[in-house]
């Protein structure tokens, strides 16, 4: 079977990170209390580069995502610093914030039939979008970037006067990025962009995304639970659970080499084709008001000890570059007399499971 | 049990700020309004015919005493026990109708979402048609065949209530209905071989009528009117078969040009404290069950302070 | 396979009617049908797990419910021993409902929200006439706990709001064999769940198949798991099988196109394999207006002369031409003019109104920049006409499975031996 591999990962290193994020939470309101959905989140993303952000139902990845784009629900509140080009853009007005949006902040979603109105053709989608940042474009300048673009994500140009109903998934999932990436953002946020996708189209789509790194430098933060995708389309990855990244680092060196056990048990469970044996995490993912004392993850975790029930665990460097946060990897000077003892676990039933 | 308790508390637990005020208001007025129905006879100081008391006859059009708190009227009847008695021809005949309308409109709905075909168009043919016409002129029109079908009585103009509410359950349950049948539960109902029936009683039923009780409600208070107004043109319940606001004020129209005005005061009183009060029931209802107005009371979030400057390298907890 | 299958379906096919709206009835004109499953030929024998994997529109949905009679069967033959499915009513239906059984997609959509477990298992006892409460419960019991869900009092009177995703998924299960079915329709199980519980309910399902001697017939778009579930695997595209064998055959030695692609395209977690170039164009077409000839060919890197190229094709060519060179658009549509025509599928395109020298000096343009494309191998023949020039192709007949090593595939790529000359 002849097919040719291209292998375009990206370097980074040595350049100004894009987007800084440090400490960032958001939690929502709720008649019970607050939802800790993102709990102290930091990471760095470098121009042209791609981070995928896997996890699990409910780890606070779409959250986090929806955080950074300042497009949260009523009663939910954000915190933290996240540095874009030097701006905090936690803390910008909301008429800076709406002008930041579209024009250097894309996003995009998963269900590209929701996210686009059905009574306006392709072409005044990008008419609107593009004269509200750029209004000093004339009608046949704007026609152009927009055909251009479209160019790039594979729609033909006989195409630019339909609605959005007369296309194909893919291809809306297409014009979605297209929409996203018109005023060249610097950074884009990407929602689960393939899930509803077919695997052949999803492929295709996993091609456009590769391809934006080279033609357009954007910094791209690709979320999903996929954990393929990953593989497949970024540079690095960080692993969220329960509303934390547990380790971060280039793809290559955290899939091969994964510090900490829920990175490992998730890469086993995943079904691929190299598959010899179903392996699965007991177990559920901790109620997000009231998480568990310690590492959240200790629960469910093979190797847990007994400081990992008490004593959070500190984000470090991890070997190879990235980061983790285990007890595991240490640091050792931290962990109190005795802690390395193998904490005993409440066994796991069904009832608990997720 | 916990979980009717939870139920039934669940509409003023989880409002907030000006819904729930106007559901406790609605509740609180509405129930005066049933213990008056309920308890009428030993509430009412006089019967609602009474024209007289040991012998003695009421005065004609008298002003309020201390013997009749609010007034006589021309037919020599205390307009207090009229007022009171008033509540409980109204409860009767909302509640009557009310329960009619639920126990045909609400099975026809269902029977013709679920089934489709020409029984679904032609049922949605006669209950659009009887939908447009303007129901109080519908109501005027069944009162008079039914008055003479069954005399002026409590049923005749209840039954005429159920004919023009009718359409509305059945709207509101079939449309439901459409879209719950396409749900993925009911097609694993057919695959284990549940019957029609079964389905539409056991999959369907419970899932297509949290909008009935607000409906109710609603309807409630627009009967309370239909019937005043209906008693005001002089149909249906006349006013020595019971107590009507209705009827009484169509008598009270003539006493206001010589000054008197307890007899079509405390009446219209009632009419609006009860149509008020059901509304806010209703709406409050409406602003708890429908998910989409519902205003959650949301804790608010606070989160611990952290110190000024953050750490970019390492970071600690 | 030995003995006799238990389920045998011959030429099944689905057709679904598109309501067109009023104009075009009014007006009489064909609305359309959807051809969800299209000439199906399925043998399943006791005891062993068939795959049917396949995009959206591909007809393996619509092909589990009509095993279980959840959808008419338009023609074609469904026997399950001695019944055939297809010809059942309602009442002799709810019969076989007790040897089939179907297990749903989505574990939040598959369970009543009001009714507690033991309502919603035991009420597939109930329907088949089971009226003690008590029989029922005992029997509600036995299934809980043969899918795992201990202690069994715990989960009885749950709602399935209170209950996980991978809890859920197991009530569906018990409900699915409480009735001690002999087939399984097992629609995506596992495809809602995260993926560190789709491990547990594939295995559960292996060991329900073992313990109670099911025979199960699973339906994904998930290659992956289907490679590690089943023991025969059928590939379908469009409403047809195109490539059906023994699962280490078809992994092994993938033959049909669509297989191929299907198999590189799965994201693989070693970072060291990467997204392979050369994937099928375009996506999946319409249902309603498949493809004339093979349905795969438009998308097909392997396409040849006889496999069924047609007016839309020629479309998609221009417009692909027009995505590689814009600056050339404006100049060549003005020559090829309107191209809504070419929609209609049909062996004869005709296409230009610039003149018919200008309207193939563009069509040798785009061939020259790809003479390796396949559609011009399909073209019998190229005439001035009016305006413009029209284009013949070649006509050709969807390929019928054949066999070729180990498995049955449907592409003329592998000659038919059964068929005359080749």
């Amino acid at each position: 079977m002849a097919i040719d591999v291209v292998d375009d990962r990206f370097d980074a290193t040595g350049h100004e990170p894009v987007i800084s994020a440090r400490d960032v939470r958001v939690w929502y309101g709720t008649t019970r209390g607050a939802i800790r959905a993102v709990d102290g989140v930091s990471f760095d993303l470098a121009p042209g580069e791609t981070l995928g952000l896997v996890g699990e139902s409910g780890c606070g990845k779409s959250t986090l995502g929806r955080g950074l784009m300042g497009l949260l629900p009523e009663g939910a509140k954000r915190d933290g610093q996240v540095l874009f080009r030097g701006q905090d853009i936690f803390r910008l007005s909301p008429k800076a914030s709406y002008r930041l949006r579209g024009s250097e902040l894309g996003m995009i979603f998963q269900e590209p039939l929701t996210r686009l109105n059905p009574l306006m053709r392709i072409s005044q989608h990008f008419e609107e979008t593009i004269k509200e940042h750029e209004p000093r474009l004339t009608k046949d300048e704007i026609r152009e970037r927009a055909l251009e673009v479209l160019r790039l994500m594979g729609i033909p140009p006989t195409r630019y006067r339909s609605y959005p109903h007369e296309f194909s998934g893919g291809m809306r999932q297409r014009l979605m990025i297209a929409l996203a990436l018109v005023l060249r953002p610097a950074f884009v946020v990407a929602d689960e962009p393939t899930t509803a996708l077919d695997v052949l189209v999803e492929a295709q789509i996993v091609q456009i995304l590769n391809d934006l790194r080279r033609n357009f430098q954007t910094s791209l933060l690709l979320i999903t639970h996929n954990v393929g995708i990953v593989a497949e389309a970024c540079d690095r990855v960080a692993v969220m659970y329960a509303g934390r990244i547990v380790e971060q680092g280039k793809v290559a060196e955290v899939f091969k080499n994964p510090q900490h056990p829920y990175t490992r048990e998730l890469l086993r469970s995943t079904i691929s084709l190299h598959t010899t044996g179903l392996n699965y995490i007991p177990g559920a993912p901790p109620d997000l008001v009231d998480p568990p004392d310690g590492c959240r993850f200790h629960p469910r975790c093979p190797a847990a000890m007994d400081v990992c029930a008490t004593k959070n665990p500190v984000n470090i460097e991890r070997a190879g570059g990235g980061r983790v946060e285990c007890w595991l990897a240490g640091p050792e000077d931290q962990i109190p007399e005795g802690g390395k003892r193998p904490l005993k676990q409440e066994e796991l039933t069904v009832a608990d499971e997720a | 049990m916990a979980g009717l308790r939870s139920t039934l508390t669940r509409p003023f637990t989880d409002t907030v700020g000006l819904a729930r005020w106007m559901l406790v208001g609605g509740v609180v007025l509405t129930v005066i309004f049933v213990i008056l129905a309920i308890f009428a006879p030993w509430i009412a100081p006089y019967g609602f015919a009474q024209a007289s008391a040991h012998g003695v006859p009421f005065p004609k059009v008298g002003h309020p005493s201390s013997a009749h708190w609010f007034g006589t009227d021309r037919l020599f009847f205390d307009v207090l026990s009229r007022t009171i008695w008033g509540a409980r021809t109204a409860m009767e005949v909302v509640i009557l109708s009310i329960f009619v309308c639920v126990v045909i409109g609400v099975p026809l709905g269902l029977a013709s979402g679920y089934y489709g075909g020409w029984f679904d168009r032609i049922l949605v043919l006669i209950m659009d048609a009887l939908y447009a016409f303007p129901s109080f002129l519908l109501a005027i029109v069944f009162s008079f065949l039914l008055t003479n079908a069954f005399g002026g009585s409590v049923l005749a103009v209840s039954m005429s209530l159920t004919a023009i509410y009718i359409p509305q359950y059945f709207r509101v349950v079939r449309n439901t209905t459409l879209s719950a049948k396409e749900a993925t539960y009911v097609e694993a109902a057919r695959a284990i071989g549940a019957s029609d029936f079964a389905i539409m009683r056991r999959y369907l039923f419970g899932n297509v009528v949290q909008s009935v009780p607000v409906l109710g409600t609603l309807n409630a208070a627009d009967a309370i009117l239909t019937l005043a107004g209906l008693g005001f043109l002089g149909l249906g319940i006349q006013s020595t078969d019971a107590a009507e606001w209705g009827h009484d004020l169509n008598r009270a129209l003539a006493d206001a040009g010589s000054g008197v005005w307890w007899t079509g005061l405390y009446p219209g009183l009632a009419i609006v404290l009860l149509v008020t009060a059901l509304t806010l029931v209703g709406e409050g209802l409406n602003e708890t069950l429908n998910p989409t107005l519902r205003r959650r009371r949301l804790l608010p979030v606070v989160m611990p302070g952290r110190p000024a400057d953050l750490p970019t390298g390492e970071e600690k907890h | 396979m030995t003995g006799a299958p238990l389920v045998a379906v011959r030429d099944l096919s689905v057709h679904f009617e598109l309501r067109g709206g009023t104009l075009s009835r009014l007006l009489g004109r064909d609305t359309g049908t959807i051809r969800a499953v299209d000439g199906v030929n399925l043998d399943l024998a006791p005891g062993e797990v068939v795959g049917l994997v396949g995009e959206s529109g591909s007809g393996k949905s619509t092909l589990g419910r009509a095993l279980l009679g959840l959808v008419p069967a338009t023609s074609g033959s469904i026997h399950l021993r001695d019944d055939d499915i297809a010809d059942l009513n309602r009442r002799q239906l709810r019969g076989i409902r007790r040897t089939v059984q179907m297990v749903f997609q989505d574990p939040n959509a598959a369970l009543n929200p009001s009714m507690t477990v033991e309502e919603a298992v035991g009420d597939a006892l109930r329907v088949h006439g089971m009226r003690s409460a008590s029989e029922r419960r005992a029997g509600v019991i036995t299934a809980l706990e043969r899918v795992g869900l201990s202690p069994v009092e715990l989960f009885l009177s749950k709602y399935p709001r209170d209950l996980s995703g991978g809890q859920k998924q197991r009530v569906v299960l018990a409900r699915a064999i409480v009735l001690e079915p002999e087939l399984l329709v097992a629609d995506e199980p596992v495809s809602m769940l995260d993926m560190s519980v789709r491990a547990k309910i594939l295995q559960l399902m292996l060991d329900l198949k073992d313990e109670l001697s099911l025979t199960y017939v699973y339906i994904t778009h998930d290659l992956a798991t289907a490679k590690y579930f089943c023991d025969r695997i059928a590939i379908m595209y469009l409403g047809r099988i195109v490539e059906i064998g023994p699962t280490e055959e078809i992994f092994a030695q993938p033959r049909h196109p669509y297989t191929k692609a299907l198999l590189a395209a799965i994201p693989d977690p070693d970072p060291d394999t990467s997204v392979p170039r050369n994937l099928p164009r375009g996506e999946i077409p319409d249902a309603a207006q498949p493809p004339l000839g093979c349905a795969f060919h438009p998308r097909c890197p392997e396409a040849v002369a006889q496999c069924g190229w047609e007016s839309r094709d020629l479309r998609v060519l221009l417009e692909e031409h027009w995505l590689r060179d814009a600056a050339a658009y404006d100049e060549e549509k003005r020559i090829v003019g309107d191209l809504d025509h070419l929609d209609v599928p049909s062996t004869t395109a005709s296409v230009g109104s610039g003149g018919s020298a200008a309207v193939r000096a563009v069509l040798d343009g785009v061939k020259k920049e790809d003479p390796g494309e396949p559609m011009w191998k399909g073209v019998t023949a190229m005439e001035d006409s009016g305006s413009g020039v029209t284009m013949h192709f070649e006509p050709a007949e969807a390929p019928a499975l054949r066999r070729a090593g180990g498995v049955d595939v449907a592409c003329v790529l592998y000659p038919d031996e059964g068929a005359e000359g080749s």
